[in-house]
């Protein structure tokens, strides 16, 4: 990466920030990332970044789910070993059909929640012994960080930045 | 304010006309008498080649096994058969068959018209709940859609009555056609109708109407008029007046809606009862009434009437709609499963009857009443498409139509029923009616309420 240098513009409220990102997306500068303590309603918006797909590999695990149910118990009650339970019909499966939904439900339920939780953890790189990525402990706290990568136009970038109300601007070798 | 087009007026009188004269027909031309049916059935059997007499030596088979399940399940074939089997228990079969065919014929139209009554009206109470729901949870996002609804739930009070009415005249002037408990012949051979003769009785079935439609249109009355009076007002007193007669109804509304579903729809079938009937019944009215709030939200503002109303209002009301018709799938897989499961002759011949002679509806409206609606309104996009709503909507309607058509017709016409003219006019003719009725009432007040407290709210509601 050329790009070895970062500024860090640290601001204390979330509608300063949002006016911020505004002004420096209508500048055309790239905002590397925000650092916010809670969610900002409208800033992925405003960032510009493109919608989560995570519901629909949702419904496609949950379709997985409906599969796996109808499948097993297909072969466990129908195929395998057919026999008569209480009177049940066991000729096909359509016919015990209603017996099943309750397990084709909550497969369906537990294969769309399981899986798009572990998409969720895998996308977003979350995991127990992960180190934090935290470049500023306060960003969890009460400030918002929003962090623009300098090519050559530190001082351009500092003015813009002072501007938009940051109460701390800070350039820092990225190193890690 | 808005005033009603010339030509939604005239379609809904036309719609009025052309479907008064069907029902009328429907019931000129199934007034058969026991001989002109006895031909009839003679000659199905006497037309037609091979395949045909197979065909109907196969249904008689079926008919056969019906009558031997019944017969296994002391008193739990559908009530009218007993009506026919207790009036002529000495005459010929052929005679008591041709007797019982007359008498699903004649009770025909009766249930087709008292099938779209009912539906109509269910439509405007499942509002009438949503709208006191709206009050009583102080929704921020709805007010906007207030008059809608409340121009809407206008039709409670005169369909409430249509739909007694109805009931009370196939007793008076009928042959006791939607309600077999009703005809005291059959009582006096029917123990188990005579156990229940307590609450299954003419006077305590209209008194409870009476009572039901009465508690119902005054709520509507007092909120529409402190809606009204808001509007006018210089404080909140009027909104927080709705805000406590709303609490109060919806207690009122879940007693009375579950009495009123066991009088009105269960009671076709007297031998027969289900505990979660009334919030199944309750399932399929809110999400009828809430699609119906969607289309005709949809309507005006197509009609540029609504300007404030934007896609997320849209999006909400399509929320609504997905998650009641979950709902009310629910309810409809809960009842049946645990019937079927557990297969006590006395509660399942309700499904066996439906099962055999209805299989398209019974498992159509599944279709269309849950599958359709649940993939096309599963993606958060298309709830803001106003025509995927309307397309979702209009599916949903069909598809609770020929719910509560299921509720009647198995019990009062087994298995001659069609879905022909006498039913398709009583849905024009209540159509008709509902339009009429409703778009009238819109005409009566602005359609934005301009003093609610949450309407700016509402106004800037963004989801």
């Amino acid at each position: 990466m050329e790009a070895s240098k970062v500024i860090h513009a640290i601001y204390n409220d979330d509608d300063v920030l949002m006016a911020a990102v505004k002004k420096v997306k209508a500048e055309r500068f790239h905002i590397e990332e925000i650092y916010t303590p809670f969610p900002v309603h409208g800033l992925d918006k405003a960032m510009g970044l493109a919608p989560t797909r995570i519901a629909i590999a949702s419904f496609m695990y949950g379709c997985v789910g409906l599969a796996v149910a109808v499948l097993m118990m297909d072969f466990i009650m129908i195929e395998d070993w057919p026999q008569n339970i209480g009177g049940k019909p066991s000729f096909s499966y359509l016919e015990n059909m209603p017996a099943f939904v309750p397990i084709m439900f909550e497969l369906t339920v537990f294969f769309a929640a399981h899986l798009m939780v572990i998409t969720f953890y895998l996308r977003s790189r979350m995991w127990p012994f992960k180190k934090a990525e935290n470049p500023d402990p306060r960003t969890t706290d009460d400030h918002f960080l929003m962090e623009i990568s300098i090519h050559g136009n530190e001082k351009e970038l500092h003015d813009l930045l002072s501007q938009t109300g940051a109460v701390e601007i800070n350039v820092v070798d990225n190193t890690h | 304010m808005y005033t009603i087009s010339n030509r939604l007026r005239l379609t809904a009188i036309v719609l009025m006309l052309v479907g008064a004269l069907g029902v009328g027909y429907g019931f000129i031309s199934s007034n058969k008498t026991l001989e002109e049916v006895k031909t009839m059935l003679a000659e199905g059997d006497a037309h037609g080649g091979h395949a045909q007499a197979s065909h109907a030596e196969e249904t008689h088979k079926m008919e056969t096994e019906a009558h031997v399940v019944a017969d296994d399940a002391e008193h739990s074939d559908n009530a009218h058969d007993t009506n026919t089997h207790g009036a002529t228990e000495a005459v010929h079969h052929g005679d008591a068959h041709a007797e019982h065919v007359m008498h699903a014929m004649h009770n025909r139209p009766w249930s087709a018209f008292y099938i779209a009554a009912f539906f109509f009206f269910m439509i405007s109470l499942g509002v009438l709940a949503f709208y006191a729901i709206q009050y009583a949870s102080q929704a921020g996002w709805s007010p906007l859609l207030l008059r809608v609804m409340e121009g809407i739930t206008a039709y409670v009070l005169p369909g409430g009555l249509i739909v007694l009415l109805i009931a009370a005249l196939s007793n008076f002037i009928g042959h006791y056609n939607i309600f077999v408990w009703m005809d005291p012949e059959v009582v006096a051979h029917d123990k188990l109708i005579q156990g229940k003769t307590g609450w299954l009785n003419v006077s305590g079935f209209i008194i409870r109407g009476l009572i039901f439609i009465a508690g119902w249109s005054l709520y509507r009355y007092f909120a529409r008029k402190f809606s009204l009076a808001q509007d006018k007002a210089e404080d909140n007193k009027n909104f927080k007046k709705t805000f406590r007669i709303s609490a109060a109804f919806l207690v009122f509304f879940i007693y009375t809606e579950s009495i009123m579903s066991w009088d009105w729809i269960m009671s076709v079938d007297p031998h027969w009862f289900s505990t979660l009937f009334g919030w199944y019944v309750l399932a399929g009215m809110l999400v009828c009434g809430i699609t119906v709030i969607a289309l005709i939200t949809i309507y005006l503002k197509s009609k540029g009437l609504l300007p404030k109303v934007n896609d997320s209002h849209l999006h909400d009301l399509a929320k609504f709609m997905f998650g009641f018709s979950i709902f009310w799938t629910y309810l409809w897989f809960s009842q049946f499963m645990l019937i079927w499961y557990s297969n006590i002759p006395e509660e399942v011949t309700y499904f066996v009857t439906r099962i055999e002679d209805y299989k398209l509806p019974f498992f159509g409206m599944v279709v269309m009443n849950f599958i359709f609606p649940f993939l096309i309104l599963m993606n958060s996009d298309y709830k803001r498409v106003p025509w995927f709503v309307v397309m979702a909507g209009i599916v949903i309607l069909a598809g609770h139509y020929v719910d509560v058509f299921n509720m009647i017709m198995p019990a009062t016409v087994g298995d001659q029923w069609y879905i022909g003219i006498p039913e398709i006019c009583s849905m024009l003719f209540f159509i008709g009616l509902f339009i009429f009725i409703v778009f009238t009432a819109l005409t009566k007040a602005p359609l934005e309420p301009t003093r609610n407290p949450f309407i700016k709210e509402s106004e800037h509601f963004h989801y």
